[in-house]
């Protein structure tokens, strides 16, 4: 199962983060995870919301450039050595991972949003395994 | 030192007779060997034979750098290949280049004309000159070798591009000239004095060209490396370096005029001005073969003196550039136009035709940053990609310009749209 994750471009500039945040907050879109890839020039803020269409759709609005692309969230048991043995599986079906990030919102399970260079074989990779993968409604209502 | 007190120090009328001759007979000579001329003279019923003296240039039609282009590579070379020896070429308002052809004759005048202006320059047969103008398609480093080899001088050819080495075998040679850009010459100054060789050179002169720059720059140069600086000029299409070269007053620099007949054109009429008076340029090369033009737009705004200086030539003195009549900016020498950061964009789509181009000096080097709105449909959330994008853009303009600019992504609909003539450039240099 994918998720839709909200990509939005930004530039180094003072502010720019917040309007981005103030444009989510005046559609009452909730966040549930971001991650902030940052160069020297611009940053690339990656969200998991509970309405990523219409964050997309209230962005451009304001002038935001912003994609909607599918991501994996995928449940890991909430301990130590769990990560690991996930990115095991993916390694040893040579595929690359672009980026992830976490999050733990339970005391027994933890989530890591992930995108690799090839998302369908991930995703078949992680049903063979019997890996859950849930959506962003799922995740909204924990 | 004057290079050749016959043709410098001659009386003005000497120099209005010669003027004359030459230019009635290069009219001649391009009616029957240059079919672009022959047609515009005809369009406007004009015969070689209306040409009597230099006064009648007025009647003559112009030459532009489009016209080169749409006769783009040969067609205004007035001699078959076999004549010429050399082809140089520089960038063209779009894609392609402005190519100019030389005979060997041609060539042996543009070392005369070099030879005039370093000796100018107080270069003499005992100086070791290092050469650090680029050496290729670019005129600036062959035209100022050959024509520091003509005085005599030991020429080191060092191109561009290793601030190091030039450094290092300076202090080694003992090098007592050089010439390269003036921005380039300020930069140099910076890397001997981080190495602590500011004291160790033997340098004595610097002429410095390709690019405009101020007097305040002049006597920065001469104060920080305790040596003499010259002003050279020159465009491959009249030639190279050398159309013009400033003498120890400072006053203006002095022509050619024996080769290269100028002119100041009121920006508007067109009709030449009074001494004194800001307009365009424009060359007539008076004894050309491979390549001759008549009274070709430079685009450079200055002003004419046709009054004898102190150094005691008697050749007009243009003033230093005021700016230019079109958009063309001179980025590390190179000729940059707007209009071909657009065609190189254009045949991208990652990116829309959107663009800001913001020039700056920093360190003396001067710096160019290419600012771009990505296409939607290219929107990533990949670094990666992103990172991929920017260095395909700055190929790109390296192939189409040949000149190395720094690209960044801005969002979208934060650069001007054209309406009209949008501004597309932001010059923070302060040249003029």
């Amino acid at each position: 199962m994918f998720a839709k994750q909200l990509t939005v471009f930004i530039e180094n500039r003072t502010g720019r983060l917040s309007e981005v945040l103030n444009v989510l907050k005046e559609n009452n879109i909730n966040i549930l995870s971001l991650s902030l890839a940052d160069t020297t020039e611009y940053g690339l803020l990656r969200l998991m919301v509970d309405n990523a269409p219409l964050g997309k759709e209230k962005l451009s609005e304001n002038g935001f450039s912003s994609l909607l692309s599918n991501v994996s969230i995928i449940k890991i048991p909430h301990k130590a050595g769990s990560l690991q043995e996930l990115l095991k599986v993916i390694d040893d079906n040579g595929v690359n991972i672009e980026y992830m990030y976490g999050l733990s919102i339970e005391s027994t399970d933890a989530y890591v949003v992930l995108k690799a260079s090839n998302a369908d074989k991930v995703d078949a990779i992680l049903t063979e395994n019997n890996i859950e993968t849930i959506s962003c409604d799922t995740l909204s209502k924990m | 030192m004057i290079w050749n007190e016959t043709k410098e120090c001659m009386s003005r009328d000497e120099m209005h007779n010669l003027q004359s001759k030459r230019l009635i007979k290069l009219v001649d000579y391009v009616y029957h060997n240059v079919e672009f001329y022959r047609k515009k003279m005809q369009a406007v019923g004009l015969l070689p034979c209306d040409i009597k003296a230099i006064e009648d240039i007025t009647k003559l039609p112009f030459t532009t750098k489009d016209d080169l282009r749409d006769n783009y590579p040969f067609g205004l070379f007035a001699v078959p290949n076999s004549e010429i020896v050399r082809i140089h070429a520089s960038s063209g308002t779009t894609g392609k280049a402005t190519v100019v052809g030389y005979t060997r004759r041609d060539i042996e005048i543009w070392s005369e004309c070099v030879a005039r202006c370093f000796t100018m320059a107080g270069v003499s047969k005992d100086d070791i000159i290092q050469v650090a103008y680029g050496y290729g398609l670019f005129t600036g480093g062959l035209g100022a070798h050959n024509g520091a080899e003509k005085i005599g001088a030991t020429v080191v050819p060092m191109s561009t591009g290793n601030s190091k080495k030039l450094t290092t075998m300076m202090v080694d040679f003992g090098a007592t000239a050089i010439a390269c850009t003036p921005s380039y010459l300020l930069h140099i100054s910076e890397v001997l004095a981080e190495e602590g060789l500011l004291d160790k050179i033997k340098l004595k002169n610097a002429i410095c060209g390709a690019e405009p720059w101020t007097d305040q720059m002049r006597l920065e140069i001469e104060k920080r490396l305790n040596i003499r600086a010259f002003d050279i000029y020159g465009l491959s299409e009249i030639m190279g370096p050398g159309v013009a070269c400033d003498c120890k007053f400072h006053k203006g620099l002095h022509v050619c005029e024996d080769h290269f007949y100028p002119e100041v054109l009121d920006t508007k009429t067109l009709i030449p001005v009074a001494d004194g008076v800001l307009g365009e340029l424009a060359f007539t090369t008076l004894t050309k073969e491979g390549i001759p033009l008549i009274r070709y737009r430079t685009k450079d705004l200055t002003s004419i003196d046709h009054s004898a200086c102190e150094c005691g030539r008697t050749s007009a003195r243009i003033s230093k550039f005021k700016g230019r009549s079109d958009d063309m900016l001179i980025i590390r020498g190179v000729n940059v136009f707007p209009s071909q950061i657009e065609a190189a964009l254009c045949e991208l789509d990652e990116v829309t035709p959107h663009y800001m181009m913001i020039v700056d000096r920093v360190n003396n080097l001067d710096t160019l940053e290419i600012q771009v709105e990505l296409n939607p449909n290219y929107y990533t959330d990949e670094v990666r990609v992103l990172e991929s994008l920017t260095k395909k853009i700055a190929h790109t303009i390296q192939q189409a310009l040949g000149i190395n600019a720094k690209i960044k992504i801005v969002e979208p609909q934060t650069l001007v749209r054209s309406q009209g003539k949008a501004v597309h450039v932001i010059d923070n240099r302060k040249l003029i």
